[in-house]
């Protein structure tokens, strides 16, 4: 696989991990209960972890000397290669438990793939991280089924989120060159047979939660080709890179 | 301290020949170095200060997640964001530890929140002050955990077994924070000049909140005599106090950094530093709720609470509908 292609793949897995993260580090304190809060923590911690991992061999493949702290708290809005979902803003509980689901289910999918990936490195961080992924994920469905199936109001808002959230998953499926790329070359997954895969255990747990899938297949895109992001992102990194930006060539 | 200014609710303590022999008992037991577990007989008096003492240091744990989550989303690198969130997911199990003793003698975990939110209960006065600067991360680890292991080392050898064991699995987890902060505090300290700044600003700024953990001096209090007697209080207030600061002011001097208090000087003759008293005004203005983040720190725990209502109903609710279903089928 080219370089530079290799770069931007790793760039999206690396900055999804590290969004998501920082999205989830924002209810530090702020649960719904105690053990939600730790359950958070823990996820975002196991997320920013995977960034570390995923942003420092992009830039080791990059090979002009940026670290994962450089690629993290020095690009611009259209440098980052995550996906809309990630992103999006957290809401109440529900919205984030939602998108932390619709994330888990590929992530799972994705890591699994990636670990019988050409590249041994990429191999080697997939299977590190697919144990944390597979705890995400059942957490997260478990959540999810339990708010699904729980009073009137958790229903509708899990509903809510649902449908808020649904327009932002076939962005993960549709391939472009990159993803083509790090097919032909055995670096990743077919995108195409993933999807069959995400459709059916997404259909599963929505089930059991007492969810109904809206029927429109309209999806944003923009994220991961960093073409348009949202509003959402550049507010995030501003927060984010602050003190890096503020303070520059200071060490922390 | 985590618990400041708990009140026992006796009189002070009895004269062993005004105790009822169950008292007496009692008392001897504790002399002894035995451990009370929760299904041994125990005054009142003393399963009501526990509680007290217990579910203040809970709640601390939990207050105290705010001013450090006021940094985690603006961490200057991934590695010192990661560091943080597990520190504050540490103080966040401390917590739970400490709810789960409290529980022990028969309290339950809601009604202790109820009265934290209510204002009712208090936390430990140092999280009712801001952090401003990311050096306020290292203060914090180094001075507000470092008082809090003063404390809590002692601690581990009190009457009250749940508590003791809570003591120990939480004293390892501060001391690995105490130095995740003053790691934070060498590098601003010897950074750039405007991380310096940052660094002597943050310790000008924690330096005497840090001394208030302690509390007043104690030296008179009938309640400190009853808790010392019930070895649920291990030392005085001024005795952990001038601990604290014979151990830190080395330790900023290593920094580079000045103590913000020119009256704070080695004394040869007592083997210690003499240092001014906090402005003890400014505490009690603190602990009635008048400190600088009194009003944010109950708002944003009862939001948290009160948002989060539908998600705990909504768990609760399935976990029954499950439980009927599962009766249903046998
Ligand atoms: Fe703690
Ligand atoms: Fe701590």
């Amino acid at each position: 696989m080219q370089q530079d292609a290799l770069f931007e793949y790793l760039l999206r897995l690396g900055d999804n991990t590290l969004v998501l993260g920082h999205r989830v580090s924002e209810w530090c304190g702020h649960a719904p209960a105690l053990e939600e809060d730790i359950a958070l923590a823990n996820v975002a911690l196991d997320l920013i972890g995977q960034t570390q991992l995923w942003l420092g061999l992009a830039g080791e493949v990059e090979g002009t000397g940026r670290s994962a702290d450089y690629l993290a708290m020095l690009r611009d809005v259209w440098d980052f290669r995550n996906v809309l979902l990630v992103e999006q803003p957290n809401g109440d509980f529900g919205q984030t438990i939602m998108r932390q689901f619709l994330f888990d289910l590929w992530h799972v999918l994705v890591l699994d793939a990636l670990q019988a990936s050409s590249n041994t490195q990429v191999a080697e961080i997939a299977e590190k991280a697919l144990k944390e992924a597979r705890y995400h994920l059942e957490r997260s469905s478990d959540t999810v089924i339990g708010l699904g199936d729980g009073t009137v109001e958790s229903h509708d808002r899990m509903q809510a989120a649902l449908d808020l959230l649904w327009p932002y998953i076939g962005e993960f499926f549709e391939p472009d060159a990159i993803d083509l790329a790090a097919q032909e070359n055995g670096v990743g997954p077919d995108l195409s047979r993933l999807e069959a895969a995400y459709r059916e255990q997404l259909d599963r747990v929505l089930k059991q939660a007492c969810l109904t899938a809206p029927t429109d297949f309209f999806a944003h895109k923009g994220g991961k080709t960093g073409f348009r992001h949202s509003e959402h992102l550049g507010h995030l990194l501003t927060q984010m890179q602050w003190l890096q930006r503020a303070y520059p060539g200071a060490s922390w | 301290m985590y618990a400041q200014m708990v009140k026992s609710t006796g009189q002070g303590v009895k004269d062993p020949s005004e105790m009822t022999d169950q008292e007496r008992a009692f008392q001897e037991r504790i002399d002894r170095g035995d451990r009370i577990e929760p299904k041994d007989w125990m005054p009142e008096h003393y399963r009501k200060t526990l509680i007290r003492q217990i579910g203040q240091h809970a709640h601390s744990e939990i207050v105290g997640q705010l001013p450090e989550g006021n940094w985690i989303t603006r961490a200057p690198t991934l590695e010192r964001k990661a560091i943080l969130l597990a520190k504050v997911q540490d103080e966040a199990g401390h917590g739970l530890y400490l709810y789960c003793a409290a529980e022990t003698l028969g309290v339950s975990r809601d009604q202790l929140t109820e009265d934290l939110l209510s204002g009712k209960m208090k936390y430990s006065s140092i999280f009712n002050y801001p952090t401003l600067n990311w050096a306020d991360m290292g203060a914090v680890g180094w001075l507000v955990d470092g008082a809090a292991i003063m404390n809590q080392v002692p601690l581990q050898r009190t009457s009250y077994g749940p508590y003791a064991r809570a003591m120990v699995r939480i004293c390892k987890e501060e001391s690995f924070h105490q130095r995740q902060g003053y790691d934070i505090m060498m590098k601003m300290a010897k950074g750039t000049p405007a991380q310096k700044n940052m660094a002597q600003d943050a310790l000008n700024r924690t330096w005497f909140p840090a001394l208030m953990m302690f509390g007043p001096s104690d030296a008179e209090s009938v309640h400190s005599a009853q808790s010392m007697a019930w070895k649920i209080k291990m030392n005085s207030n001024d005795e952990l106090r001038q601990k604290f600061v014979n151990e830190t002011v080395p330790q900023a001097e290593f920094l580079g950094l000045t103590v913000p208090d020119p009256d704070c000087k080695w004394n040869e003759e007592k083997g210690g530093y003499d240092f001014s008293e906090p402005d003890w005004s400014e505490f009690f203005d603190v602990i009635k709720g008048n400190g600088p983040c009194n009003t944010e720190r109950l708002a944003a725990r009862n939001k948290a609470w009160d948002d989060g209502k539908w998600v705990r109903d909504g768990l609760m609710a399935h976990a029954e509908k499950k439980e009927a279903r599962r009766v249903a089928a046998e």
